[in-house]
């Protein structure tokens, strides 16, 4: 038996070996072509230098990084906001008491209308506008009603992933637990939000990564954040290069960030289904 | 300063019809000096032989000519085109006004001005369809502010340092904020000059650096709060732009305008009407260095 199950286990390894090589071997194919191929095109001596100067890179990456300490700030601050006004939505729109039905409305008419406006829209309205009504400093700055802004429209994206969540979760657990004497709350607290949570937690991540870029958007009411930062570098040296810059940032931030996410689906898939056919 | 002129473009063509069709078919003789309509040089190269006429917006703008009447020489436009016609021989009298919309100046028709000053930059684009004089002002970089903010005031450079300002991001205003004024707290910068005025209105921002046309422009018509606390010293500008006569292309009347245009600026007639018009008259000090 353990002859047969170690011939197993070297025929798989060779089968794993095997398709290491063709990945590699592929993947090589690919990259060789670009890296051939693309300078050999006419124009490619342009394009480099636009997009692609190591001068203005070198340039631009320490400024750029001290531009994107507050896109850092900023998603830092907003998140944990966002997640718990989306759960607060997401609870509430859940409710079945009805006394709370006014809320219940109230909450469908929040995720309806702020995922139907444009963040910019929400940005230029709440950041300018809510200031403009006679706020002394520092509570008119931009950043704090631009972060507002951000939270108001991811949190409601963010509670209809909760509420999908919640809805997964199988009326027969409400019952059994309601049946054990819990109360509605309790219920929610301690047997539907740890189950819903954990299944949301890879398209929440999701949502994370767009918020990322998002971030950037805090910019068009003032503070210079990296990719402003970008476009001034851009338009002063006439090249595009800063741009690239802050996109490498950008993906430093959100590359660990959708692995992660990938890490935990996979986890997820493997706890609830436990095979997997190659 | 397009914006404004542009949007004073149509209502220009309407009124443009009206006050055409008067090109003159005069028998006089040629001018000669002292005559009052011209010098030697002007002769036979103005499209009227006894005036001069001159091109200006419909309507025209304070501070660049006054309530509307270049005649009254008010404002600095109409004092620059006065001095100019004078250097050339014209007398007040002969000289004659035409209005027209900013884009149907430099387009490439036939013109019914030997001249037209309302702010044109003089560009490289430009000089494809219609002829520049050489430039009779180069723009400022100013400081408009509401009233109640810290900059109003001030007089000095120095004196902006604790300032919070805006500014259109990838102008020259940004980097003059940045490389001259040097102020201690990070400016904001927007899209548009739409969102420094927002941002104003928000008092999210003490003031904005802008052009002077444009500052000039923001608190005349578009914040009725906002006054334009000084500008900076032509010396400071980096990247300025230069507004020129236009002419129809090829008019061999650019040389002798040029040639007046550097008497005035040698004589310090030029900078003398800079200073009453766009300086004292209208309140914007030119900030100290130190």
């Amino acid at each position: 038996m353990s002859a047969s199950l170690s011939r197993r286990a070297a025929y798989e390894r060779t089968r794993k070996r095997r398709s290491i090589a063709v990945a590699t071997v592929s993947s090589l194919t690919v990259v060789a072509a670009i890296v051939l191929l693309v300078p050999r095109m006419p124009r490619w001596d342009r394009v480099k230098e636009s997009f692609f100067s190591g001068e203005r890179f070198a340039d631009s990456f320490p400024r750029l990084v001290e531009a994107f300490v507050l896109d850092i700030k900023i998603f830092a601050w907003s998140t944990p906001a966002i997640v718990i006004l989306a759960l607060l939505v997401a609870i509430a729109r859940n409710s079945r008491s009805a006394a709370l039905f006014p809320v219940r409305v109230l909450t469908i008419a929040y995720t309806d209308v702020m995922r139907g406006v444009p963040v910019i829209l929400s940005i230029y309205l709440i950041g300018f506008g809510v200031p403009g009504l006679g706020l002394e400093r520092p509570w008119n700055s931009p950043l704090l009603w631009g972060s507002v802004a951000l939270v108001l429209t991811y949190a409601s994206y963010v509670a209809e992933v909760f509420r999908a969540g919640i809805e997964s979760i199988h009326e027969s657990q409400r019952a059994a637990a309601r049946s054990l004497g819990l109360s509605n709350w309790q219920t929610m607290r301690f047997v539907v939000l740890p189950q819903a949570i954990r299944r949301v937690v890879p398209p929440l991540m999701n949502d994370m990564v767009s918020l990322q870029k998002d971030v950037a958007l805090v910019s068009l009411i003032g503070p210079i954040e990296i990719l402003r930062q970008a476009g001034v570098d851009k338009s002063k040296f006439a090249n595009f290069t800063p741009y690239v810059v802050a996109a490498v940032i950008f993906l430093m931030m959100t590359i660990p960030l959708t692995r992660t996410t990938d890490y935990l689906l996979e986890r997820e898939r493997r706890r609830t289904t436990g095979t997997r056919v190659r | 300063m397009r914006k404004l002129s542009l949007s004073i473009a149509l209502t220009g063509a309407l009124l443009l019809a009206a006050c055409g069709g008067d090109s003159s078919s005069s028998d006089t003789t040629a001018a000669s000096a002292g005559s009052g309509i011209g010098n030697e040089c002007t002769t036979g190269k103005t499209i009227s032989s006894y005036q001069l006429t001159i091109g200006t917006g419909n309507p025209a703008y304070s501070p660049w000519v006054d309530n509307d009447a270049p005649e009254s020489k008010e404002g600095f436009e109409a004092a620059v085109a006065y001095a100019v016609a004078e250097e050339l021989g014209f007398a007040d009298t002969a000289v004659k006004w035409v209005r027209t919309g900013f884009d149907e100046a430099i387009q490439p028709g036939v013109k019914n001005f030997d001249f037209n000053l309302q702010q044109y930059t003089i560009t490289e684009e430009r000089k494809k369809t219609v002829s520049f004089s050489d430039s009779y002002y180069t723009t400022n970089q100013a400081v408009v502010a509401l009233k109640g903010s810290p900059a109003i005031g001030a007089t000095t450079i120095a004196a902006l340092k604790d300032v919070k300002f805006g500014a259109q991001a990838g102008t020259t205003s940004l980097d003059f904020i940045t490389n001259v004024i040097k102020p201690s707290t990070e400016p904001y910068v927007y899209d548009d000059n739409a969102g420094a005025k927002a941002a104003l209105e928000a008092k999210q921002i003490d003031a904005v650096v802008v052009d002077l046309p444009t500052a000039f422009y923001i608190a005349a018509a578009e914040l009725t709060d906002a006054t334009v606390v000084g500008q900076f010293p032509a010396s400071l500008s980096t990247t300025p732009d230069n507004f020129g006569f236009v002419f129809d292309l090829n008019n061999e009347l650019v040389d002798c305008v040029n040639t007046a245009l550097a008497t005035l600026k040698e004589d310090g007639t030029l900078a003398a009407i800079e200073k009453t018009w766009l300086s004292d008259k209208t309140n914007a000090p030119v900030f100290a260095a130190e």
